[in-house]
């Protein structure tokens, strides 16, 4: 047998998974933009995914910026650069730390239950008594996931910026002993709008990728528990893979001159 | 010119289906479904279990596409319809799954209510009381109306399904084993129902079922798939008479007979 053969099935597999999933997104995302909208359905999603995603994701970003002090702290002590952390804290957040941990999370937390419920709805014709009562599957559960995670993860970020610029404060004023006035000052001063704004950016795209693998591997799921298992699993490992090669892109779109 | 009785004109049918096949992989399970049913007619599929009766439902709803064959409604060939067509061909039928197949994450009223809301747009205080009344009509309160579809039993579940099935008062409804897992009073009560629908309403039925007290109370024909043909449809009263060594023994449930039963004998 040609050894190159196995190598070339694969190819074509990712390609034909490729395409699947751009048919799948596209579906979905134009019918985020044509009537009839579900205002119930979406505002259900906004509040699963904004509100009820905080503790998570203020949690994860209160000791990510706690972390960041201490570990600059002792970092830049060694060339009595301590000045800098207010600075390292608050870019390193805003652009990064913010965006990607609360995308991780959120994979995990909205991106698993997404996979499931939809999943579930599959293998237990739900999905088909849905096409039966003509309503479009695409409409009624893709699209209102679509809408919510776009527009609630750069929100979440938000809040997760200011929580976790106040974990770093905490960690350099309380143990550290810097002035709370000077950090305070230090962290705005340097602050640009690009740099909240590219977090944002991130943080709706990452929004995006979530609901979309969600949905997806929720939608495909075949054969019972086991298949909707299996979708879960993949929609949390494909959202959060997507996430950084993303996160990768969207820097340089931003940041590379 | 004085009229005089005539015989109804042919009418042609509501639903048509020539020669339709279904494989799922190498398994054949379609092999040539031929039913044609008229308007206002109720028509039962008996069969084995897994002769392919759902999936020739199915296959009329658009949920499986068959390999080949046609399958008109209203005169309209449906197969390779877009999208948008499809759904209008579907607003006409109404489906009750064999497992209920109800949504899990809105209410029993709602479930019942679906069509009325999202289809039609109906206010939900109006389309909640009609759901209460369609719900009265399978013998479920208003207080179920107001559960989750999870925390019904099996046999309620089904009649919420039977019920949502009829609530948007489709043309043509599809009946998958309506009264599998009820007890033998809510059985009649059902298959009274189904035929109220028929009969009062107008409405085209086409009926899966294992329950051959409940085939005779309800059908008009009876057709009988095997091996993925229809291989005896007649009037429902020529079942017992029918002359088919395979309806035969199926219908009077006989251990031995022509029928290939995928179990080892001994
Ligand atoms: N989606 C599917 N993929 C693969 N095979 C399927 C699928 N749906 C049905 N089948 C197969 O088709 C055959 C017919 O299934 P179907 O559900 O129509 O049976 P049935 O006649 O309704 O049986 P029952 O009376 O037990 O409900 C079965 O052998 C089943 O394994
Ligand atoms: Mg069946």
């Amino acid at each position: 047998m040609n050894p190159l053969r196995p190598l070339g099935a694969a190819f074509l597999n990712f390609l034909e998974a490729a395409g699947r999933l751009t048919l799948f997104a596209l579906n979905g995302l134009s019918h985020c933009f044509r009537p009839p909208f579900y205002p119930r359905l979406i505002g259900r999603q906004m509040i699963d995914i904004g509100y009820y995603s905080l503790p998570v994701v203020g949690l994860t970003t209160l000791f990510a910026g706690m972390v960041l002090a201490l570990q600059s702290y002792t970092g830049f002590a060694r060339f009595s650069a301590e000045g800098a952390i207010p600075n390292v804290v608050v870019l390193s957040l805003t652009r990064e730390l913010g965006p990607v941990l609360a995308g991780l999370m959120i994979a995990g937390r909205i991106g698993a239950a997404m996979a499931a419920e939809i999943g579930t709805m599959r293998v237990t014709e739900q999905i088909d008594a849905l096409e039966t009562l003509s309503t479009n599957p695409f409409k009624y559960l893709v699209a209102p996931r679509l809408i919510a995670g776009t527009t609630m993860m750069p929100l979440l970020v938000l809040i997760g910026d200011v929580i976790g610029v106040f974990g770093g404060y905490l960690v350099s004023v309380y143990k550290l002993g810097f002035n709370q006035i000077t950090y305070i000052q230090n962290t705005w001063n340097f602050l640009e709008f690009q740099d909240v704004f590219s977090g944002l950016v991130k943080a709706a795209v990452f929004g995006l990728l979530v609901a979309l693998m969600g949905c997806y591997h929720g939608y495909n799921s075949r054969g019972g528990a086991q298949g909707v298992g299996t979708a879960t699993t993949n929609a949390v490992v494909s959202a959060s893979i997507l996430i950084l090669i993303a996160n990768y892109m969207i820097t340089e779109l931003f940041f590379a001159q | 010119m004085t009229r005089t009785a005539t015989a109804p004109v042919q009418a042609s049918p509501k639903i048509a289906m020539r020669n339709v096949k279904k494989a799922f992989g190498s398994k054949v399970v379609l092999d040539g479904f031929d039913l044609d049913v008229m308007p206002g007619e109720s028509v039962v599929i008996i069969g084995g279990s897994g002769t392919g009766k759902s999936v020739s439902l199915k296959c009329i709803l658009g949920l499986l596409n068959p390999d080949s064959g046609e399958i008109d409604i209203d005169g309209q060939p449906i197969l390779g319809l877009s999208k948008q067509d499809r759904d209008a061909v579907n607003a006409k039928i109404g489906m009750l799954f064999q497992n209920a197949a109800l949504f899990d994450s809105i209410s029993v009223w709602e479930n019942v209510a679906f069509t009325l809301v999202q289809g039609e747009g109906m206010a939900r205080s109006k389309a909640r009381d009609i759901a209460m009344e369609k719900l009265g009509q399978v013998g479920l309160s208003a207080e179920i109306g107001e559960r989750n579809p999870a925390q019904l039993s099996g046999g309620m579940r089904k009649r919420v399904g039977l019920a949502r099935a009829i609530a948007g008062d489709p043309d043509i409804i599809f009946f998958d084993e309506p009264t599998t897992g009820l007890d033998p009073i809510m059985g009649h009560i059902i298959d009274k129902l189904i035929v109220k629908c028929v009969r009062e309403v107008g409405a085209t039925a086409l009926t899966i079922t294992h329950d051959m007290a409940s085939a005779r109370r309800i059908a008009d024909r009876v057709t009988m798939l095997y091996k993925g043909k229809n291989i005896w449809t007649d009037r429902i009263e020529k079942l017992d008479s029918s002359g088919n060594p395979y309806v035969h023994q199926f219908v009077n449930g006989l251990a031995e007979g022509p029928i290939d039963l995928p179990i080892l004998k001994n």
